[in-house]
């Protein structure tokens, strides 16, 4: 298991830092000057040139990449180009709205589709697997951000339930910052969830179909008893892989969502900074998504060997 | 009831209000969000639409008519020559943080504006400036190398408020100025949110507690929020097909007045075809401009023929100088030598109103034998760098903001590639010129060689689309200054 685990944590190492290489080159050919966007068309050439030295635009880009990773490797994120203000206070802030909603979605997707899924493969082609069929191939079809459109068409303009966006600060108190949370979580979370619902009712469906299943049965074990004994932890383990590879769905449907329902997350910031060309903070939001996702594909690695016993001695 | 429960969460935090007295909060909307807060380092508008008399002031202050009125400057006397502006300054003035205004931070916030460090947006309001004295902490004398017949409004900028040397380094995060409402706090992403200032040197004339700035980009939000009333006022909402929807609502006012931004499409007048007067003319007679305000932007919008804003005194209105006239634009293609028809492409930028003027002037020029091929570009950054830098594109269309720039068109090397050294020579002398009468007529006459010369196609001015609870008394109708001046704001009960 340990040695599994340091394997695994090496490879991530340096998956980040071929990641971070690559951002800086992307950005570095993205068309753009920050200084021009910043003072406009109005500027004169020579106040434009005094704000990339301030900026230190003007320096060369291998010099640029190497003191990115050594302040990343200190800890300093930088400071905003258009905030003026330290990276990692603009991204705090905004991982107080990202985060919550992110795990709330999953919570709702979880919640949602294991159920779901299990209930429609107990019995096949009933009134529920049909129901269940239907639910998620809506699902699938309708974006993450119509859904949250619908949502504050209904819930907030026609029956005022729900603030029409913006969030309130967690200073507010948890009450109105989570009702500030919930529909744009479930927007972010029912297409998921329509994926992982049919993920979970064929893995359920294959275990079902399986001869220790049979086994089982044929030992006299009850349906209900084998469904939750035998089927649904090995069902579980497809069904983690797909979790795990929809958090990065998560991230980057937070972009969508987060700007229909004005929350000042992670995602809006992404999508300002780029407008703006505020290089600072799209690179390191970048890497922080990335970082994110590698670090939860490193979990579910490692959450497979605790489900499946046999992967725990294979490094 | 949850809602009524957040707005009153929201209220109470400022202060408690009795149910019955007139409400003095006041949460404005804006679609996009100030990078800082601080106008004198940066251009975009949005840093204006929350800081401008709000919270900084100027030596003068421009009003809702575009007039020039005194603000921290209580009277002035420009010397017969035009070369020596002095200035008597309010006294008893207190910056936020308690330090006392005077001369010597009106010297220090323009020096510092016309440094050569300085990145000031604006660096050509204090070009012409030559030296400037404090003889005591109530007078400034302001000397110029040249006559500027624009310095006073210019001064009434967001680029020429005063800033103190205690606070001016830190303002874009922590802004401190001299206004009616101090900064108190801001939730970046979300809002900004300014207090009254109880030391104000007016403070009678203020009826509002507190103001909230809340930035949604998203048209629908914005929307959205205006009804479940979340935000009391949106004075520039995005969304034009969804404004006229608010004009039959009557708790809510709908205004639709002007902005200072000219939309044109510039065009590449150091390329062929477009080094030829003719096919420009042919190419604006090719326009109906009325039905493209209606297609591109609802009908809101008034249909423009030359560059200046009609917010501005000196504005003339030139759409009859080259009119819709399909047979005529024919006509000069064919003198042109462009008989057998001309294809162009158009560089067009993802905010609405420009993609969908761009569709629609496709169709108008094809009418005319024209064959238009639009090619969308991403605005600011890549515009800035393709078209704006290098120059390299036919046609393009975008919407110019600033008040009082029809010297874009006389500027070497800007990105219409325009020269004409009669309208150069124009502008510079209206710029020069003090004497107000003289300077409007000189003024006219730009705008007329530019009608008849079209270096871009003018089509509309931007207009301001304002909705805000009708309960809301005093904020402006057009926008001669990008603002949102809510000094007069009050609610009536």
């Amino acid at each position: 298991m340990l040695r599994l685990i340091l394997s695994r944590l090496i490879s991530l190492a340096v998956t980040l830092l071929f990641v971070s290489l690559a951002i800086f080159l992307i950005l570095e050919v993205l068309p753009g000057d920050p200084a021009a966007i910043m003072l406009g068309t109005a500027a004169r050439e020579d106040t434009l040139a005094a704000l990339r030295q301030e900026l230190g635009l003007d320096q060369p880009a291998l010099l640029r990449y190497l003191h990115w990773i050594g302040g990343l490797l200190h800890g300093d994120l930088g400071t905003s180009i258009t905030y003026k203000m330290p990276v990692s206070t603009l991204v705090a802030e905004r991982m107080n709205v990202t985060l919550p909603l992110s795990l709330l979605a999953i919570l709702i997707s979880t919640a949602l589709a294991l159920p779901l899924g299990v209930a429609a493969a107990a019995r096949r082609d009933g009134p529920v697997d049909r129901a269940v069929l239907v639910f998620s191939q809506l699902g699938v079809a309708v974006p993450n951000f119509w859904i949250g459109l619908l949502f504050i068409l209904f819930f907030s303009t026609w029956l005022g339930w729900f603030p029409a966006g913006g969030f309130p600060g967690w200073s507010a108190g948890i009450a109105p910052a989570l009702q500030a949370l919930l529909l744009p979580a479930v927007a972010l979370a029912l297409p998921q969830a329509a994926v992982l619902t049919r993920v979970t009712r064929s893995a359920t469906l294959e275990v079902i179909g399986a001869d220790f299943v049979r086994t089982a049965r044929a030992k006299g074990v009850n349906k209900a008893a084998t469904l939750r004994r035998h089927v649904v932890p090995n069902a579980l383990i497809p069904v983690t892989t797909i979790l795990g590879l929809q958090l990065s769905f998560f991230f980057g449907g937070a972009i969508l969502v987060e700007n229909v329902f004005n929350l000042p997350g992670l995602g809006r910031l992404a999508y300002q900074a780029l407008n703006q060309r505020d290089l600072v903070v799209i690179k390191d939001i970048v890497l922080i998504f990335s970082g994110l996702v590698i670090v939860v594909n490193f979990l579910v690695d490692i959450g497979y060997a605790i489900l499946d016993p046999r992967l725990r001695n294979r490094a | 009831m949850t809602k009524r429960f957040l707005t009153a969460a929201l209220l109470l935090s400022v202060s408690v209000i009795p149910a019955y007295a007139a409400k003095t909060s006041l949460v404005v909307g804006m679609p996009i969000e100030p990078p800082g807060l601080d106008p004198t380092i940066a251009a975009p508008v949005a840093i204006r639409e929350v800081t401008w008399v709000n919270l900084y002031e100027g030596l003068v202050r421009i009003d809702r008519n575009g007039k020039v009125q005194p603000l921290l400057a209580k009277s002035w006397e420009v010397s017969p020559d035009g070369l020596t502006y002095t200035f008597r300054l309010q006294e008893g003035v207190k910056f936020h943080d308690g330090s006392a205004f005077d001369s010597a931070d009106v010297k220090f916030a323009f020096d510092r504006a016309r440094d050569p460090k300085s990145t000031n947006a604006q660096k050509q309001i204090f070009a012409p400036i030559d030296t400037i004295e404090t003889p005591d902490p109530a007078t400034v004398v302001i000397k110029l190398k040249e006559t500027s017949g624009n310095f006073l409004t210019y001064l009434g900028w967001g680029d020429a408020v005063i800033v103190a040397p205690e606070s001016a380094a830190t303002n874009a995060a922590n802004p401190v100025g001299t206004g009616p409402f101090k900064f108190k706090s801001w939730t970046r992403g979300d809002r900004v949110e300014l207090v009254r200032n109880a030391d104000y040197w007016q403070k009678d004339k203020i009826k509002l507690d507190s103001v909230t700035f809340r930035f949604i980009s998203d048209a629908q939000a914005q929307v959205a929020a205006l009804k479940a009333g979340d935000v009391d006022a949106f004075p520039n909402l995005g969304a034009p097909e969804l404004f006229a929807e608010f004009k039959k609502d009557s708790r809510f006012k709908a205004v639709a007045g002007n902005t200072e931004g000219e939309i044109v499409a510039g065009m590449n007048n150091a390329k062929k075809p477009f080094d030829d007067v003719r096919v420009r003319r042919a190419l604006m007679h090719a326009i109906d401009r009325k039905a493209l305000v209606e297609g591109a932007y609802s009908g809101f919008g008034q249909p423009i023929g030359s560059f200046f804003s009609p917010n501005h005194p000196a504005f003339v209105d030139m759409t009859g100088v080259i009119p819709y006239d399909v047979e005529k634009a024919k006509a000069l293609l064919k003198e042109a030598g462009y008989g057998n028809g001309l294809s162009i492409t158009i560089k067009s930028p993802q905010m609405a109103y420009a993609s969908r003027s761009a569709e629609l002037l496709s169709a108008m020029m094809a009418e005319a034998g024209v064959e238009l091929k639009i090619i969308p570009t991403e605005f600011p950054a890549k515009w800035i760098e393709e078209v704006f830098k290098a120059k390299d594109y036919d046609m393009t269309i975008v919407a110019h903001t600033e008040p009082l720039d029809i010297d874009i068109f006389a500027r070497d090397n800007y990105y219409f590639n325009y020269k004409n050294d009669k309208f150069k020579a124009v502008v510079a002398e209206a710029a020069k010129t003090t004497d107000e009468k003289a300077r409007f007529a000189k003024y006219a006459e730009a705008q007329k060689i530019l009608a008849e010369d079209v270096p871009a196609l003018f089509l509309f001015q931007l207009p301001k689309l304002g909705v805000w609870n009708a309960k809301v008394q005093g904020l402006w109708e057009n926008s001669p200054i990008p603002s949102n001046d809510v000094t007069e704001v009050s609610w009536s009960e």
